[in-house]
């Protein structure tokens, strides 16, 4: 493996805790391919953190590639554009992986890919043309959490944000469409990163990526020369590899030795994360005026006949790409995962239509089944360790039983974010990830009560 | 395919150590000094480990089925007891006493409490100490080495007795190798520290309770002693303070997960062991101090939980809030 170069920034705090998860890195290898046109796509109202989009189509519609179809007025959303072109067949609700229901658009294809013809570059002239541009272009992080990137982008004025971390540490194993983001687009990354430098004047963008991805720091270096930075703003910056180092808090504490405190945003601490992908997104959008209607996703697992790395129209169903990548080996595979296998969901079919924030679909065979027998507790402590938040997950289960909210209070829960690290170091095989999300839920339902 | 297929809470991936395997390691890392037992006072040491080990076993596995509870005979755990157990006994202990000892601490102490990770006290611990008080002649009468039999000694007193009275203490090298008499699995300093090295090499323990309960004891002796480190050292190398640094303290589930829970509850141990071999009137003190500690561990995890990344203090917090 190569050295790094020597002037690439260092990380200058090291997280807490975290796991030393296999890499799994299998298909850093394959560009991304395009799939071919799906017979259907079903496109989910709820693609994003925030409230649900309400359709603006009807059935037996015509649409075209990137026509708006579904919007809200709510400012923590982001509007859904057909993301083929066909027509209408049907407006209903489905099941999304979460167990939360909400509404769907299906569109039968036409095989044409029609592209809208109201598709042009949005012209800026100010920053709040800029966040609506970035709201029309139905745009939210493509690193797996969905948030809409036009409410992160949105800093209130009170608030002075001199810092712009992008996110390239893809901690989570299997996925390297991020990776091969910084290989093959990574002029549209650089030009997305001098656009957002001339639009909010950040003191610094640093790109972050892990020091297991040597190749990214050279491809970067030589094509940040081909565009002019004259304040040297723009640094690349190496993180030790750890899962979970690309969660936003443990980002800007690695990045920049600050904290966000619990309960506040990252703005609060002067600066603002976005993936790596979701910024060369962003800087096509500028350029051709095309929302968000494809994007790209890491198919691998042990059940996958040929992984590889797809672009698919938002909405195409599991089974499409799953069968685009030779299908699977099995009859009776274990488990589907849409996203990572450490915070993504587990599909119970391949009916599941891909959502924006998915980016990966993950198929184990029925001999890699990843479990242990669950034991009692033995209060060993790992849990608490690789806990990159010091909560003590270990601590719910008991007090979910005794239904005593001031310990669940007490241990953190609130602040959690569902890494995994706790589960997947337990040696009792406790699902730590569940209690906690259940110890979440009955202080919310304690909250409304009183 | 056609069924659904499993679905879980995420994370999909676990490592792949189990609690079978971590009770497995602690059993291979007790293995040195058995090995140890068998040179120092024969094959009898062997022969009360076994019987110690079987009866663990079956109280585990008779008190579940009872219980109508699934056997946990699988994680080990009763296996680690047992062995711990018979550690701390004399060679020439009654096999049946060797028995009652266990089948108390896996079926009063563990099981009655809900079994592995329920238990408020070290299993072994507790069953030593209900040994020493119901039969304490038995358990203080300390078979001679092999290689120290004589036609007339076949039992004597234990270095920490004679070093209580003042009498010379067996020199280096024979505190070392454990050519001495007491409970035979404690014996062998030099065993004991291969398997406390094994164990804090794999990880399964932080070397933080055994750091600072010995050192605690050592330094304490060393005071005491009137500055004298041969009598320290010799107070460390003797007695059950090895096997119960790396082997008892360090259980998880009576011992804190916090370090600074780690860091109280070994000061703790060390502090009680200091108190009842200077001033109490047993030579021995460690279970005792390790059975306190054990009690005081759910209050200690209290007062040290780590805090938690980014968590705004209360005066702190409201001071913002008076600003805003």
């Amino acid at each position: 493996m190569k050295q790094i170069p020597h002037d690439v920034f260092r990380a200058v705090r090291r997280i807490h805790g975290g796991v030393p998860v296999p890499h799994q890195k299998n298909t850093a290898g394959c560009e991304i391919t395009r799939i071919p046109t799906p017979t259907q796509v079903m496109l989910s109202m709820r693609q994003h953190i925030g409230a649900p989009c309400a359709p603006i189509v009807k059935v037996g519609e015509r649409v075209t590639v990137g026509q708006k179809i579904a919007d809200t007025d709510a400012f923590v959303s982001a509007p859904i554009h057909a993301s083929v072109s066909g027509t209408v067949t049907a407006i209903g609700e489905h099941l999304l992986p979460n167990s939360i229901r909400a509404g769907v658009i299906t569109i039968e294809s036409d095989g044409l890919m029609t592209l809208c013809p109201e598709i042009a570059p949005p012209i800026v002239q100010n920053t709040a043309d800029f966040l609506k541009a970035v709201r029309e272009s139905g745009l939210v992080g493509l690193g797996g959490a969905g948030f809409p990137t036009h409410v992160k982008l949105t800093v209130p004025p009170e608030k002075h944000v001199d810092t712009l971390i992008i996110n390239a540490a893809e901690c989570e194993p299997y996925i390297t469409v991020d990776y091969r983001e910084c290989l093959d687009q990574s002029r549209d990354l650089l030009r997305g990163v001098y656009l957002l430098l001339e639009q909010f004047n950040f003191k610094r963008i640093i790109i972050a990526v892990e020091d297991n991805k040597t190749d990214v720091f050279y491809h970067l270096q030589k094509i940040a020369q081909d565009v002019r930075d004259r304040t040297h703003a723009v640094q690349l910056m190496t993180l030790k590899s750890r899962y979970p180092q690309g969660a936003e808090k443990l980002m800007i504490w690695a990045a920049l030795g600050r904290k966000v405190p619990v309960g506040a945003l990252p703005a609060d601490t002067g600066c603002m994360v976005l993936n790596v992908t979701t910024v060369s997104t962003l800087y096509r959008y500028f350029k051709t005026g095309k929302p968000l209607v494809s994007r790209s996703l890491t198919v691998d697992g042990s059940a996958v006949a040929e992984p590889k790395n797809v672009r698919a129209p938002i909405g195409t169903s599991v089974r499409d790409i799953l069968d685009f990548c030779g299908g699977l080996t099995t009859e009776e595979p274990y488990k589907i995962i849409a996203g990572g296998p450490m915070m993504g969901f587990a599909l119970p079919h391949a009916d599941f239509p891909t959502l924006k924030q998915n980016n990966a679909i993950l198929a184990f065979a029925q001999g890699e089944k990843f479990v242990k027998p669950e034991r009692n507790c033995l209060h060993c402590g790992r849990c608490n360790r690789a806990c990159p938040l010091s909560l003590m997950p270990a601590k719910a289960e008991g007090a979910l039983q005794l239904g005593d909210i001031d310990t669940l209070r007490r241990i953190g829960t609130e602040t959690c974010m569902e890494c995994g690290c706790c589960a997947y170091t337990c040696p009792a095989g406790k699902p730590l990830v569940q209690h906690m999300r259940l110890a979440k839920e009955h202080i919310q339902k304690e909250a409304t009560k009183a | 395919m056609s069924k659904l297929v499993t679905v879980t809470a995420p994370p999909h991936i676990r490592a792949a150590e189990t609690s079978t395997g971590v009770m497995l390691d602690v059993l291979i890392a007790l293995v040195p000094a058995q090995i140890a037992a068998v040179w120092i006072f024969g094959w009898r040491s062997l022969i009360v480990t076994l019987v110690c080990i079987g009866t663990a076993l079956v109280s585990e596995w008779g008190i579940r089925s009872l219980f109508k509870k699934p056997s946990t005979l699988g994680d080990l755990s009763a296996a680690v007891t047992g062995t711990l157990l018979a550690f701390c006994l004399p060679v020439g202990v009654p096999l049946w006493m060797a028995a009652l000892g266990t089948a108390f601490a896996i079926i009063v102490v563990k099981q009655f409490f809900g079994g592995l990770g329920h238990n408020f006290a070290n299993p072994a611990i507790a069953g030593r100490i209900f040994l020493l008080i119901s039969f304490p002649i038995a358990l203080t009468t300390w078979d001679l080495p092999k290689a120290a039999v004589t036609t007339d000694a076949l039992t004597g007193a234990t270095p920490l007795a004679i070093l209580k009275t003042g009498g010379d203490a067996p020199d280096w090298l024979a505190l070392l190798l454990g050519q001495h008499g007491g409970s035979y699995g404690e014996v062998c300093a030099a065993a004991l520290l291969l398997g406390g090295l094994y164990l804090l090499c794999k990880r399964i323990i932080s070397p933080i309770i055994p750091l600072v309960f010995i050192g605690t004891v050592a330094v304490g002796m060393f005071l005491a002693g009137g500055l004298d480190a041969a009598f320290a050292a010799r107070q460390v190398l003797t007695g059950g303070l090895l096997l119960g640094a790396f082997f008892m303290a360090t259980d998880y589930v009576t011992s804190p997960m916090t370090p600074w829970g780690k860091v109280l509850y070994a000061l703790g141990c060390g502090g009680v062991t200091l108190v009842i071999r200077l001033w109490g009137n047993m030579p021995e003190g460690v279970s005792y101090a390790i059975l306190l500690m054990n009690i005081a561990t759910p209050l200690l995890e209290r007062v040290t939980q780590p805090k938690i990344f980014g968590s705004v203090k209360k005066s702190q917090k409201a001071s913002k809030e008076q600003e805003s």
